[in-house]
């Protein structure tokens, strides 16, 4: 009896791994993220120098047993320095996406609660931000807040060091990246709603009394959720690239601060170099395989969590 | 049909106004001071005070913004801050050209690589063909400029010198080349996808069976019955494309010193030379959504179907 109990059992995990798994490139794009948050989260111990560290008498030198991966004009170790850029890149997407994905929810289900002006007012916002020219949109927002994050962190004595280390940079790209991020999802979250809250489950919890706001975050929203998490998955992709564009302008993390964007900047003039693989494909190529491997990813958990 | 144009075409002014209005803040209250980026930093405060009030810069926020939209709607953008005298309008033209015409050229090669490589996987479905396709359109659509460009610069320029690594000669010169090939890859890629998708769908309908089952050649078949109804779908990317032709990548004019207006508004940026962010701002802003509405009405005439109330 109990035997029988066990096989009937549903397994919602091992269902949901059989399915992601049965695309290869969605594994191999997990792989990646795990890589990259391992690598990203325990830098200082992975890291065999310091991101900082310039020894002048090792500069832009092809990889060799003391470098893996050679050094830059300022002989600081690359492979450390990728590694470091990894600890930025999982601070970053993230964060970026998490509060451009809060914000296109929340405006979302506002719009499509309250209908109405309310809508109107929302969803013409997000025309205003799609019709805007993205990046120099992004741009426009950094530049602007970057002075005032700056002064503001300043004002906290405690928080000076962090200052230093390039947080008040990190801090500019996720405010840009947020800001510029939101309206897709909000476009995305209020289609679904609008589309389910017309199917009978909808109906039938009207009918049985329940509020709207539990209607929306019960019955509708569980069932929107496969669209947004997949999207979630793209944007974290989205936000490393992202990153990529604004430091290659100037806006986004600077020197010292590693970051694989800004590694790509640093090492530009290094294009015609024999070193150009390791200096700059490498964090270029890195960057490319991480914007996949979320892809990928995304593309996975739609096979997975959409039945059928 | 006209009434949805008209509600359509009457958001366009008030889509503009706010657009110019953001703008203007973000150029008024952020970092830098284009009279001193003008003068230098160490600019006699006297002589940057004149230099402010004779381009009115000292005047309150909404009496500026109201002074620009009045000109602007009379044609009127203003002057470049940084080259002085220039006017906006010429400005922006003179770079519209050379923008324009290389992204036009980008589109139509990656029309005309993406599509035949879709026919060519959708033919071969689940064979190898097809799969080196598919996994060469993933990296193409996940590759970013940044990461492709320097490797191909380091191959084709740097090592066998086989071409130039960029620069502008109009679009038959052999500049082109490089950053055609780099910039063509994405749009290719997605086409191939689009391409892919549909002739997989349009197969398997009961019209290209009957097509088949009346016993028309395989090329009739797929050309004349199957092609035509997959492309369909297409035309919205290659319209919102259309669209972005004006718009000009402000990293990949840069990367490959095309003289292009992406690379206008990146040293305008620097220079705080609002009056050109603000004409491309706008430029950008109308060319988005006159290519949606193009879009939305010509969708109707290929695929009568669709009716928009």
């Amino acid at each position: 009896m109990a035997a029988v109990e066990k096989a009937e059992q549903r397994q919602p995990w091992r269902e949901f791994w059989r399915r992601f798994s049965r695309n290869k490139l969605a594994v191999v794009g997990l792989v990646l993220v795990f890589v990259m948050f391992f690598t990203g989260i325990f830098a200082p111990w992975l890291a065999p120098y310091s991101y900082t560290d310039q020894n002048l008498d090792a500069v832009e030198q092809m990889p060799s047993l003391a470098h893996p991966l050679g050094t830059d004009e300022l002989g600081r170790d690359q492979l450390s320095r990728i590694i470091w850029g990894a600890r930025t890149a999982v601070i970053i997407a993230p964060t970026a996406t998490f509060f451009g994905v809060s914000l296109g929810l929340l405006f979302g289900l506002l719009a499509s609660y309250y209908r109405g002006w309310v809508e109107t007012l929302i969803m013409r916002l997000a025309d205003i931000l799609f019709a805007f020219p993205g990046i120099l949109l992004a741009i426009l927002i950094a530049a602007t807040v970057q002075g005032r994050i700056e002064a503001w962190l300043k004002g906290f004595e405690a928080l000076e060091g962090f200052v230093k280390a390039g947080f008040a940079q990190v801090l500019v790209v996720i405010v840009a990246l947020s800001a510029v991020g939101w309206p897709g999802m909000a476009r995305l979250v209020r289609g679904q709603v609008l589309a389910l809250r017309e199917e009978q489950f909808v109906e039938a919890a009207w009918a049985i009394g329940a509020k709207p706001w539990r209607v929306i975050t019960r019955h509708i929203l569980p069932n929107a959720m496969v669209p947004i998490v997949v999207s979630v998955s793209m944007s974290m992709g989205g936000a490393i690239m992202a990153e990529a564009g604004l430091s290659f302008m100037g806006i986004g993390i600077r020197p010292p601060t590693p970051s694989w964007g800004a590694l790509i900047i640093d090492n530009y003039s290094f294009w015609r170099s024999p070193a150009a693989p390791v200096l700059l494909w490498l964090p270029a190529l890195i960057v490319g395989a991480m914007v996949a491997a979320f892809n990928f990813v995304g593309d996975g958990l739609n096979e997975a969590l959409i039945p059928g | 049909m006209i009434a949805y144009l008209v509600r359509r075409l009457l958001w366009l002014p008030f889509l503009l106004l706010i657009i110019a209005f953001i703008t203007f803040a973000l150029g008024l209250y952020g970092p830098g001071d284009p009279v001193l980026v003008m003068l230098g930093q160490h600019a006699n405060p006297e002589a940057a005070a004149r230099v402010r009030h004779e381009l009115g810069l000292d005047r309150p926020f909404l009496v500026q913004y109201a002074d620009y939209i009045w000109k602007a709607l009379h044609g009127d953008f203003g002057e470049s801050l940084k080259y002085r005298g220039q006017p906006v309008g010429r400005l922006i033209a003179t770079r519209l050209a050379v923008t324009v015409q290389f992204n036009a050229v980008v589109i139509a090669v990656g029309l005309a690589t993406g599509i035949p490589l879709g026919i060519l996987a959708a033919l071969n479905r689940n064979n190898l063909i097809d799969y080196s396709i598919v996994l060469l359109t993933v990296a193409g659509i996940s590759l970013p400029v940044l990461a492709v460009a320097p490797i191909a610069m380091w191959f084709l320029a740097a090592r066998f010198h086989l071409l130039p690594s960029g620069g502008w000669g109009g679009i038959l010169s052999r500049r082109i080349i490089m950053p055609t090939l780099v910039l063509a890859i994405g749009p290719a890629a997605v086409f191939v996808r689009q391409t892919r998708a549909n002739m997989l769908e349009v197969l398997d309908q009961d019209y290209v069976r009957t097509a088949r089952a009346k016993g028309l050649r395989e090329t009739a078949v797929i050309v004349a019955h199957a092609l035509r109804n997959a492309l369909i779908p297409l035309f919205t990317i290659f319209g919102l494309m259309l669209g972005g032709l004006v718009g000009g990548g402000i990293i990949t004019e840069s990367i490959f010193g095309i003289p292009g207006i992406g690379r206008l508004v990146w040293d305008a940026f620097t220079a705080r030379d609002y009056p050109v962010i603000m004409a491309y701002t706008l430029l950008v802003a109308v060319a988005y959504t006159m290519a949606n509405l193009f879009v939305d009405v010509c969708y109707r005439f290929v695929d009568p179907r669709i009716r928009y109330g």
